[in-house]
C-alpha cells in the first residue's frame, strides 16, 4: 500500500513537471501568435526591423538572432583553449592528484558565481581595458559580452569533459604506455578517440548555456538593435532584448518579444537535445 | 495578456496581505484603512516621501508598488487597487477601454534634460533641432558649427559626440520624443512619440542610471536623463531654446513654470514645448488615476472616502512642500484648483463625497 502511494507521489510530481513545461511551450506560442500572424514566421525571423513607431510597427528576430549566435560561438572558440587544457590537467595528467582536486574546485567555483557579479566585472574591470587597449572606442559589444560569456561556460565545458576523459579504461592507456606511447601519444591515440565525442557533447551543453545568458550580456553588448556583423558591433542577443524590452512593451511588441523568447526556447532545446544524443551514443 | 493580470492580480493581494499584516502592529486608530495603488516608478521617491509624511498624521496605511505606468493602468483596470499612477495619460481610446469614468489627478512635476560630459564646458545651449541633428547621427563633433552659433561665448571642442539613449521602453524616452516631435518636424516623421524608438545612432543602456554611467565614462557624450535623477547625482546638463526663445536651464522652479497658462480640464496634458515664459521646454506631469465612482470591487463607503482624503492632502500645500527634497518639482495653483475640481467630482454610488 505504502509502496503504491509512493510510487503514485513519484508519478504525480513528475507528470506535474511534464505539464508546466507543455503549458510554457504552449502560452509561449499563444502569445507569440500575433507576432507570428502579423508578420510571417519566416519573415519574422528573416526581419532586420525593429521600429516601434505606431504608423509603421514592425519587428523582426533577425540581429538578436545573429548577435545570440555570433556571442555563444566566439565565447565558445574562446573558451576550448582553457576548458580542453583544464580538463586533460584534472582528468588525465594529474587525475586525483591533490592538484587537480584544487584546480577542479576552483573552477567549479567559477560555475556557481551568480551571473551579476561577471556582468559588474565585465562593466567596471573588462570594459575599461578594452577602451584602453583600443580595440573598440565605447567597450561594448559583441567581444567584451564573449569573453564575459566565455569564462562562464569554461567551467561547465572542462568539469564535464574532465569526467569523460576519466572514463577511458585504465586498460587501453597501460596498453598504449606498453606499446612504447608517451603520454602526448597516448592522449592522442587513445583518449582523444574514445571520449571525444563526449567532450564534443560537453561542449554543446556549455554553448546552450551561454546561448541563454541575460544578466551579464545585457550589461555588456550595447543593447542597440542593429545586426552586428563585426567583433566591436553592439548589438542585442534575443536574453538581453527581452531583458530590455519587456517592462513597458505591449500589444504587437509584447508578441514579438514572446516570440523571441519562443525561439530562443526552441534553440536551447534543440542544441541541448544535441548534446544528450551524444552523450547517450557515447555512453552506448 | 490574461495571465499577466492574473499574476498581478495575485501579486497585489499578497501586497494587501501583508500591508494588513503589518497594519495590525502600528494601528493608531480603529477608522484608518489601507490604500493600495501601483503604477509609475517614475514619481515613487517622491510618493515614498509623501505617504511617509501622510501616515505620520493619518490613521491610514499606504501601499503604493512601483509596478510602471502600464502595470497601473492595468491594475486599475482590473479593480484591485484605489488608484494607479502613470507617466502617460490615458489615449481616448484607452479611456473607453476602462470599466468605468478614470480621472486624471497631477501630482508633481518633472523633466527630462539632456547631460553632457564636455570637460570645461560649465553653460551649454542646445535647441531641438541641434538635438534631432545629434541623435540622428547628421551632427557628429561638439565644434559643429550649429552647436557654435547657439553658444557664442563658449570654446567648444573638436571632439566626436556620443548621443546616449535608453535600452529599455520608458517614460523618459516618452516625454523626450514627445518635445522631440513637436519641436521638429523631421523628428516627427522619421522617430516620432514612444516609450522606446527606432534608433540608428549612438549608445544604448538600461535606465537613467545606465545612461548617466555611460555619459560619465564617456568624454563627448550626451543622453536625456529624468530630472529627479540628474539632480540627485548633479550631473551637469544644457539649457534647452523653449518657443519663447529663451535658452532655459532644468531647475524645480522652471519646470513648474511649463505648468503656467490653460490647462485642460480633465488634466490630460503633455506640457512639453510650453509657451510659457521662462518654461522648461521638457518638462511633465505624472498623474493619479482614480474612478470617478468609487463603488466598485466591493469596497466599503469609508475606503472611498480615505482615499479622497489622502488625493485631497496630495494637492495640500504641505504635499506639496515635499517635491522639491526629493528633486522634484511642485504643481503651480491653476493646475491644483483645476486637480482639486475633478476630485469633488468624486461618488459613491452616485452620492458626492
Amino acid at each position: 500500500m505504502k509502496d503504491l502511494l509512493f510510487k503514485k507521489a513519484l508519478f504525480t510530481a513528475s507528470l506535474l513537471l511534464l505539464l508546466i513545461g507543455a503549458g510554457m511551450v504552449y502560452t509561449l506560442f499563444d502569445g507569440a501568435l500575433p507576432a507570428f500572424d502579423a508578420f510571417g514566421f519566416f519573415k519574422f525571423i528573416g526581419s532586420t526591423a525593429w521600429d516601434p513607431h505606431p504608423d509603421r510597427e514592425a519587428y523582426g528576430a533577425l540581429p538578436f538572432i545573429v548577435g545570440t549566435l555570433f556571442t555563444a560561438f566566439l565565447a565558445l572558440l574562446i573558451a576550448i583553449p582553457f576548458a580542453l587544457p583544464v580538463a586533460l590537467f584534472t582528468g588525465v595528467y594529474y587525475r586525483g592528484t591533490k592538484a587537480a582536486h584544487i584546480i577542479g574546485a576552483i573552477v567549479d567555483l567559477l560555475a556557481g558565481i551568480p551571473s551579476i557579479v561577471y556582468g559588474l566585472w565585465g562593466f567596471y574591470t573588462l570594459r575599461p581595458w578594452i577602451i584602453e587597449s583600443g580595440f573598440s572606442t565605447g567597450g561594448f559589444g559583441i567581444f567584451t559580452s564573449a569573453v564575459v560569456l566565455a569564462i562562464m561556460i569554461i567551467p561547465y565545458a572542462s568539469s564535464l569533459s574532465a569526467e569523460f576523459l576519466s572514463m577511458v579504461p585504465n586498460d587501453l592507456k597501460e596498453g598504449a604506455y606498453s606499446l612504447g606511447a608517451t603520454r602526448l601519444d597516448m592522449i592522442q591515440q587513445v583518449v582523444f578517440p574514445f571520449a571525444g565525442s563526449g567532450i564534443f557533447a560537453s561542449f554543446i551543453l556549455a554553448l546552450g548555456r551561454a546561448l541563454g545568458e541575460t544578466m551579464a550580456v545585457t550589461m555588456l553588448i550595447g543593447n542597440t538593435n542593429n545586426l552586428p556583423l563585426s567583433l566591436t558591433a553592439t548589438g542585442n542577443t534575443m536574453a538581453s532584448v527581452i531583458a530590455n524590452q519587456f517592462g513597458e512593451a505591449d500589444g504587437l511588441k509584447l508578441s514579438a518579444l514572446i516570440a523571441i523568447a519562443f525561439l530562443l526556447f526552441i534553440l536551447t532545446a534543440l542544441i541541448n537535445l544535441a548534446g544528450k544524443f551524444i552523450i547517450k551514443r557515447f555512453n552506448q | 495578456m490574461k495571465t499577466v493580470q492574473q499574476f498581478l492580480a495575485a501579486a497585489l493581494s499578497l501586497l494587501i496581505l501583508t500591508s494588513c499584516g503589518a497594519k495590525s502592529k502600528n494601528q493608531t486608530s480603529d477608522d484608518g484603512v489601507v490604500i493600495t495603488a501601483a503604477g509609475a516608478t517614475f514619481p515613487l521617491p517622491y510618493y515614498n516621501l509623501a505617504f511617509k509624511t501622510y501616515q505620520q498624521n493619518a490613521a491610514n496605511d499606504v501601499t503604493y508598488g512601483g509596478v510602471g505606468s502600464g502595470g497601473g493602468i492595468r491594475s486599475l483596470k482590473d479593480k484591485v487597487v484605489d488608484f494607479g499612477g502613470t507617466d502617460a495619460y490615458l489615449s481616448d481610446k484607452e479611456l473607453a477601454n476602462m470599466p468605468g469614468a478614470v480621472l486624471h489627478i497631477p501630482t508633481c512635476m518633472g523633466a527630462v534634460v539632456l547631460a553632457y560630459n564636455l570637460a570645461g564646458v560649465d553653460q551649454l545651449n542646445l535647441n531641438a533641432i541641434a538635438l534631432e541633428g545629434i541623435y540622428q547621427g547628421t551632427i557628429t563633433s561638439w565644434d559643429d558649427p550649429q552647436i557654435a552659433a547657439l553658444n557664442p561665448s563658449v570654446t567648444l571642442p573638436k571632439l566626436a559626440i556620443t548621443p546616449v539613449y535608453r535600452s529599455d521602453g520608458s517614460g523618459t524616452t516618452y516625454v523626450f520624443s514627445d518635445y522631440m516631435s513637436k519641436a521638429s518636424t523631421v523628428w516627427a516623421a522619421n522617430k516620432g512619440t514612444g516609450k522606446s524608438l527606432k534608433w540608428d545612432f549612438g549608445v544604448a543602456a538600461k535606465g537613467n542610471p545606465g545612461v548617466a554611467g555611460i555619459i560619465k565614462q564617456t568624454p563627448g557624450a550626451i543622453g536625456y536623463i529624468g530630472s529627479e535623477y540628474a539632480f540627485a547625482v548633479k550631473i551637469p546638463s544644457a539649457s534647452l531654446q523653449n518657443p519663447k526663445g529663451e535658452f532655459v536651464a532644468a531647475t524645480t522652479a522652471t519646470i513648474s513654470a511649463a505648468a503656467n497658462g490653460a490647462h485642460a480640464a480633465d488634466s490630460r496634458q503633455m506640457i512639453t514645448n510650453s509657451p510659457a515664459e521662462g518654461a522648461y521646454p521638457i518638462s511633465c506631469f505624472t498623474w493619479i488615476i482614480l474612478y470617478k465612482e468609487q463603488a466598485y470591487a466591493s469596497r466599503e463607503k469609508n475606503q472611498a472616502v480615505q482615499t479622497l482624503s489622502l488625493l485631497k492632502w496630495m494637492l495640500s500645500a504641505e504635499a506639496q512642500a515635499l517635491t522639491t527634497k526629493v528633486h522634484y518639482a511642485p504643481l503651480p495653483t491653476n493646475v491644483i484648483e483645476v486637480a482639486t475640481k475633478n476630485l469633488d467630482t468624486v461618488s459613491f454610488n452616485g452620492e458626492t463625497l
